[in-house]
Formats: structure tokens, C-alpha cells, sequence
């Protein structure tokens, strides 16, 4: 019967409960968004990176696994990793940030395209001269790029000749000869990729490595997987803890607020419900299951919610932003956001609760 | 013989108002025998409303002896108080006061629900409800029932635990006369069909004279009927 009338108090009030429940949702969502694009890039810069068709990655002396580095491996070292057992190619690569997470990369075409098994163009073919570059699908249609467009990048204009799938490294690519000659990195690389002539052997193509290059962070494609995840990055885990912690003041404010007001305007039936017997935790348990109850469809809406920023994402800034669908945060935030929700509502259940039955049933 | 469902003695209440003292009761004696029904009247500011909350257990006294159904009123807590509601008394309002946001079942319902009862309605609270000529409204909100119609409800609500005391505060005050007939008749019906002790608070001697005895009241003290 509680229940029942917890339901009929929600449905009362249609626009109250769609609201409240709407800011609830908006807290769920602001954390499933922000942990679903964390992942989302993670997992898209993994594929990108898995897409290079290597089989082991090495990058410059005293660099994090994951992150922008310099280019400053000198080049040689790419000569001289193909020269070595079980190595079938190796590819230097030069990186160049552009602001934000944006990169360019220099790259040598011929030899990347027989590592990844080759580039597919949608539009257009591969850059032949020092002006021209090419794009991967997600950049061409957020920057409404098409093969002839003119694009300005380390403030030089090119020209886009091609439009790869997307997958393989990167979003934007140059000759890297090129982007050394601008960047005057002439002979250094950021990142080399290696692959050998049998996966197996991975392990003791490292330790072979490691020997000559002991400096030098050099992965398996896996362990460098295995390091594309939200742990490997307490910036994020910073900043997801500070929208945990605006969610639950979110839900806690816009509780406190719903239900206070909600309380005042039934200080009669409050009442009416003491007249009939109802003790102080029969009255907090109707707020407080009332609460629980939009918290719970605040959830859902969050939920739900957070598929519309994954489309907003993917339709606008698809190259900017990736953003994953993480099932295993949707009980962490419901759960936040309800501990929100809870705190807001202890202080007018409470008053609610304590009030004079004859007062509340003088209340007009 | 029975002890009095009602029995008080040198009843006395004193709240404060700003500053001031207020004597609302001033020394109240009165005896409700099992299945009595009985009117007490008087204007505006006499003290029987004070009078009802207190036999409501809404209010505390402030001193004298107030036995309800055997339990002494001033030795009761807040919850003490809490459970008098539950199952001695049952309520009918001058303004209903039915939950708006629930069916005439559900209002009826809920009231169970506070007392802790399950289970089926039993086969005498069914023939209450056809005798009020509610049952073919159990679906319907408040709204939707005019205000005779919603005080029937009341009263239904206000027995379906079956208290040992049902306290009515001017039940026809917001009735037409024909509304007003009739909630007085059922309620009569009630008292003589189910022998259930009534308690009614009202100014207007026409609803007093539907009871079997009438008490007056005037500036804090009850004097019987002339």
C-alpha cells in the first residue's frame, strides 16, 4: 500500500517528478559521459594503435606507455631494428601535438601500408608531394573535410588528397620527412614499430632489444593494450572523482530542494496520515521510498541520456571524441547519484516526520 | 458492569499563545458509556475542539485524568499517543480530509495499512461500505465525489479498523442540508447497527440532535443539556 502511494505521489505531480528525475539523470549522465569517453578515446587510440599491424612498440628513454611523446629516438635505431632477428619491418613515426589530444603524424606510407596490410580510401588517394595530406573518415566529417579541401595545420595550409577508413594510427596523416623538415626533427621519431616474422617470438625480440636499448620502454602490442585503461591515467581518475563528487551535490541539492518544497505542500496529508496513526517512520518511509523511486527513474533517464551524448559525440565530434558505453559504471553512478539523492532528503523526511499532526492538519 | 469507554476527570488544558496564557479546559468531566452517542456543543472558542484532539490523542493534556477505552491518556508518550490512533479512535473531519492522490479504496486502504491489518476487508466493514453507498466508488479520487459523497468516505475510512471510539469534528460543517441528513442518519445507523460509540463535536443543534445525549460547552467547562 505504500508503495502505491508512493507511486500515486510521483504520478501527482508529473512535471516535478519529470524534472527532479530529469536533474537526478543529469547527474548519472555528466559521470557515464565522462567515464564512457575516458574509455571510449582509450579503447579508439588502442584500436588505432593495434590497426599499425605491429607487433612490438618502442618508444623514447624515459616515456609513459601511453601519451604524446617528442620525437626523439633517433632514426637510425629504425635501420637498425630491421636488421635484427625475427624482424620482418620496422617503421619510425613522428608525432606532433597539435593542442588538446590532437596529433599529426609524420608517417612513410609505403612502409606503414605493408605493416597494417594497407590503407582503404574512401575518397581521394595517398599524399605524393610536400603539401598534401591525408585524413581518416572520423576527422573528415567533423572538420566537413572532402578530398581538394584545404587544410592549415602547424600553420601551413594543405591540401587533402585522400579519406582512409579509420583504425589504422591515426586521424591525420603527413610524410613524416616533411613534418621533420618542419618541426626540425630531421632523423628522430617519436614511436618505432616493429613486426616479426613470428608473434611468438615477441617476448624474445624484446629481451633482445632491451639489451642494446636498456632505456627504452619497448611493449608487446599487448602490454601496451593492457595499458589503455583509465587506471593508467590519474588525471582522469582525478577529474571523474570531482564529477562524482559535483553529481552527488547535484542530486543531493536538487532533492533537498524537490522534497522540501514537496514536504511544505503536503503538510495536510502529512498530517491526515498521523491523524490515522502513522508513526515517524512510516512517514519516512514513504519520502524516503518516494526519493529512492525517482532516483532510480533519474537513473534510467541518466542512462538513457548518456546514449544521446554517445550520438551527439559520434555525430559532431567524431574525431575529437570516442565515447564507450560502460555497463559496468551504470550501478556506480545509480549508486552515487541515490547517495545524493539520500543525503538531500534526510533533512525534509526528517522534518516531515517530526511534524505536529494537529499543526499539519491546520495547514491549508 | 462495564467501566465507560470515556471516562474524564478534572480534565485541564493550557497552551501558550504569543505570550499569553490560554485556558482552553477548565476543569472537563465527562462519561461516554460503550455504544453511546453523544453531541457536545458550543461556539466558536467554548474548548471542544481542544476537547476532541485531546480524546484523539493529537494533543496532550495538560492535567486531570483522561481514561480512553483503558488507557490513561497522561501516561501516554508520543507514540503511546501514535497507537491510540492506530486502532482506539477513528476520525471523520469537517473537510474530509481524504489523501488526494488515492481512490476511495486506497484512502480506506491505507488506513488499515498504519494499523498493521491484511488481508480481505471483513463482511461487517462490507455491509458498512454498502450501507454508506460507497462500494461502487472504491475506483473513484476525492475529486471526483461530491462532499457528501467524500465525508461517507470519512466515515467509512474512519471505522474500518473498528475503533473503539469514533471522534467526528463537525462531520456536516461543510454539507448542504440534504448532505448533512444524510451523514448524520448513516452515522446514527452505525451506532445502532454496529454499536459503535460516537463522539461528535459540533455548534449546530440540528446535527446535536441526531445523538442520544447532548453536553454543552462553554468557556472551558461542559454543562448537560437543559
Amino acid at each position: 500500500m505504500v508503495y502505491k502511494l508512493v507511486w500515486e505521489n510521483l504520478k501527482h505531480r508529473p512535471v516535478r517528478t519529470l524534472l527532479s528525475s530529469l536533474a537526478i539523470g543529469l547527474g548519472v549522465t555528466m559521470m557515464l559521459t565522462l567515464v564512457g569517453v575516458g574509455e571510449g578515446m582509450l579503447r579508439d587510440q588502442e584500436a588505432r594503435t593495434r590497426g599499425v599491424g605491429a607487433d612490438i612498440i618502442i618508444r623514447p628513454a624515459g616515456s609513459s606507455a601511453i601519451g604524446i611523446t617528442p620525437p626523439n629516438i633517433n632514426e637510425r635505431l629504425v635501420a637498425w631494428a630491421k636488421e635484427q632477428p625475427h624482424v620482418t619491418q620496422a617503421t619510425g613515426v613522428t608525432i606532433q601535438p597539435l593542442g588538446g589530444v590532437s596529433t599529426v603524424h609524420g608517417v612513410d606510407l609505403d612502409e606503414l601500408s605493408k605493416m597494417s596490410g594497407g590503407f582503404t580510401f574512401i575518397d581521394g588517394r595517398p599524399f605524393q608531394s610536400g603539401q598534401e595530406a591525408i585524413i581518416d573518415e572520423y576527422y573528415a566529417k567533423e572538420k566537413k573535410l572532402h578530398v581538394g579541401s584545404a587544410v592549415k595545420i602547424l600553420n601551413r595550409d594543405w591540401t587533402v588528397t585522400g579519406i582512409f577508413r579509420g583504425g589504422k594510427l591515426t586521424r591525420m596523416m603527413l610524410p613524416k620527412t616533411v613534418l621533420q623538415d618542419l618541426t626540425a626533427t630531421t632523423g628522430k621519431v617519436s614511436v618505432i614499430y616493429v613486426k616479426l616474422d613470428d608473434p611468438k617470438q615477441t617476448q624474445a625480440v624484446i629481451a633482445h632489444f632491451k639489451q642494446t636499448l636498456s632505456d627504452y620502454p619497448i611493449y608487446s602490442m599487448d602490454e601496451l593494450a593492457s595499458q589503455f585503461s583509465v587506471n593508467s591515467i590519474p588525471e582522469l581518475k582525478t577529474f571523474i572523482g570531482v564529477v562524482m563528487t559535483l553529481s552527488v551535490l547535484f542530486g543531493f541539492l536538487v532533492v533537498f530542494l524537490a522534497m522540501y518544497t514537496a514536504i511544505l505542500e503536503r503538510t495536510r496529508e502529512i498530517g491526515i496520515l498521523k491523524a490515522l496513526g502513522a508513526g515517524q517512520s512510516y512517514v519516512l518511509g514513504i519520502l524516503l521510498r518516494e526519493t529512492i523511486l525517482m532516483a532510480i527513474i533519474g537513473s534510467v533517464m541518466g542512462i538513457g541520456m548518456s546514449y544521446v551524448t554517445r550520438w551527439l559525440i559520434s555525430t559532431f565530434i567524431p574525431a575529437s571524441m570516442t565515447q564507450a558505453i560502460v555497463y559496468t559504471w551504470w550501478p556506480i553512478a545509480s549508486g552515487i547519484t541515490l547517495g545524493g539523492a539520500l543525503l538531500g532528503v534526510l533533512y525534509p523526511a526528517i522534518k516531515a516526520a517530526r511534524q505536529d499532526a494537529l499543526e499539519s492538519l491546520s495547514y491549508d | 458492569m462495564t467501566e465507560p469507554i470515556i471516562a474524564i476527570r478534572d480534565l485541564r488544558k493550557t497552551f501558550r499563545s504569543g505570550e499569553v496564557d490560554v485556558h482552553a479546559l477548565r476543569g472537563v468531566d465527562l462519561t461516554v458509556e460503550h455504544g453511546e452517542f453523544l453531541a457536545i456543543v458550543g461556539p466558536s472558542g467554548s474548548g471542544k475542539s481542544t476537547l476532541f484532539n485531546i480524546l484523539g490523542g493529537l494533543t496532550p493534556p495538560t492535567s486531570g485524568t483522561v481514561i480512553i477505552d483503558g488507557q490513561d491518556l497522561m501516561k501516554l508518550s508520543d507514540s503511546g499517543r501514535t497507537n491510540l490512533r492506530k486502532k482506539t479512535v477513528g476520525f471523520v473531519f469537517q473537510k474530509y480530509n481524504l489523501l488526494p492522490t488515492l481512490t476511495v479504496g486506497d484512502n480506506i486502504e491505507i488506513a488499515r495499512d498504519i494499523a498493521g491489518f491484511k488481508g480481505p476487508l471483513d463482511q461487517q466493514f462490507r455491509d458498512v461500505i454498502e450501507t454508506l453507498g460507497i462500494a461502487d466508488k472504491m475506483d473513484r479520487k476525492p475529486r471526483q465525489l461530491s462532499g457528501g459523497e467524500q465525508q461517507r468516505v470519512a466515515i467509512a475510512r474512519s471505522v474500518v479498523n473498528h475503533p473503539a471510539i469514533l471522534l467526528a469534528d463537525e462531520p456536516t460543517g461543510n454539507l448542504d442540508t440534504e448532505n448533512s441528513t444524510l451523514v448524520l442518519d448513516l452515522m446514527r445507523s452505525l451506532n445502532k447497527k454496529l454499536g459503535q460509540t460516537i463522539l461528535m463535536i459540533t455548534h449546530n443543534p440540528e446535527a446535536a440532535a441526531f445523538a442520544d445525549r447532548i453536553v454543552h460547552m462553554r468557556d472551558g467547562h461542559l454543562h448537560a443539556a437543559a
